[in-house]
């Protein structure tokens, strides 16, 4: 028997960990990591509640989550290669021009 | 609760990617132990499996290094620790504060793949569907996106 609170801290503390992640990271793959972790955390907190209130709602919206999570990390992989062709960098500091 | 201790160790490298992967497992352990066996399923297979992999190709590809430090990146250090740090003790405090100590019990609910399934194709077919012509546009974006602009030579190499 585990407390939900328990389980609310540790999804807090992964997307806290993704929200620094995003902001002190200066590569652009990280930064998608750190977005990957956000989504990690809020999906242990939807599934934590639909334990705790016995829906299985809260299952399956976790489960759109990730096929969302899994379209957006192929687009934006795909517009990382396409940065870095035109760029040659993946310092988002460097890429601060719309138009090259 | 070992997947916390892990992203510490995520702050050094580009191999955070790894960690990454370890923090993704124990998430399953988690969905595991609250009893969504189908989620955790879907995590592994999905997320450590399928992201990660293309998360660590796409370094492999672009063999991206150690991050150099920049001017931004410390400005935004002295920011972001700090704004971090508030904002998880804050959420944490008031978490502690709000919810009551009720209690989930492990493999509290019937989160069975076939409970689910059925929930799937039956409640909720529509956003099933709309998801499927998600990915599919997903599918389609990230081809266009990362094939080569200069038309076809370029197709055949990558």
């Amino acid at each position: 028997m585990v407390p939900i609170s328990y389980y609310l801290i540790l999804s807090g503390i992964l997307f806290a960990c993704g929200v620094t992640g995003f902001l002190i990271k200066r590569n652009i793959i990280s930064i998608f990591m750190s977005i990957e972790l956000m989504l990690n955390g809020v999906n242990l907190s939807f599934v934590a509640f639909a334990a705790q209130w016995h829906a299985l709602s809260g299952q399956i919206f976790v489960f759109f989550v990730m096929v969302v999570a899994a379209a957006e990390a192929a687009v934006g992989l795909a517009i990382i290669i396409a940065v870095y062709r035109t760029r040659e960098t993946l310092n988002v500091d460097q890429v601060d021009l719309l138009k090259l | 609760m070992a997947g916390a201790v892990n992203l510490l160790v995520q702050r050094h490298p580009i191999n955070s990617a790894l960690s990454l992967v370890v923090v993704m497992g124990s998430l399953a352990v988690e969905y595991l132990l609250l009893g969504a066996e189908f989620v955790a399923a879907v995590q592994v297979i999905v997320y450590a499996g399928a992201i990660m992999v293309l998360f660590v190709f796409v370094i492999m590809l672009l063999n991206a290094g150690e991050e150099e430090r920049t001017k931004g990146s410390r400005v935004a250090m002295l920011f972001g620790i700090p704004g971090m740090l508030v904002g998880s003790v804050l959420v944490g405090w008031v978490l502690i504060e709000r919810t009551g100590t009720q209690t989930v019990s492990a493999g509290a609910l019937p989160g069975a793949p076939r409970t689910i399934g059925w929930l799937l194709f039956h409640n909720f077919l529509l956003p099933f569907e709309v998801t499927s012509i998600l990915v599919l546009i997903a599918i389609m974006g990230a081809v266009v996106l990362a094939s080569h602009p200069d038309s076809d030579q370029g197709k055949k190499e990558s």
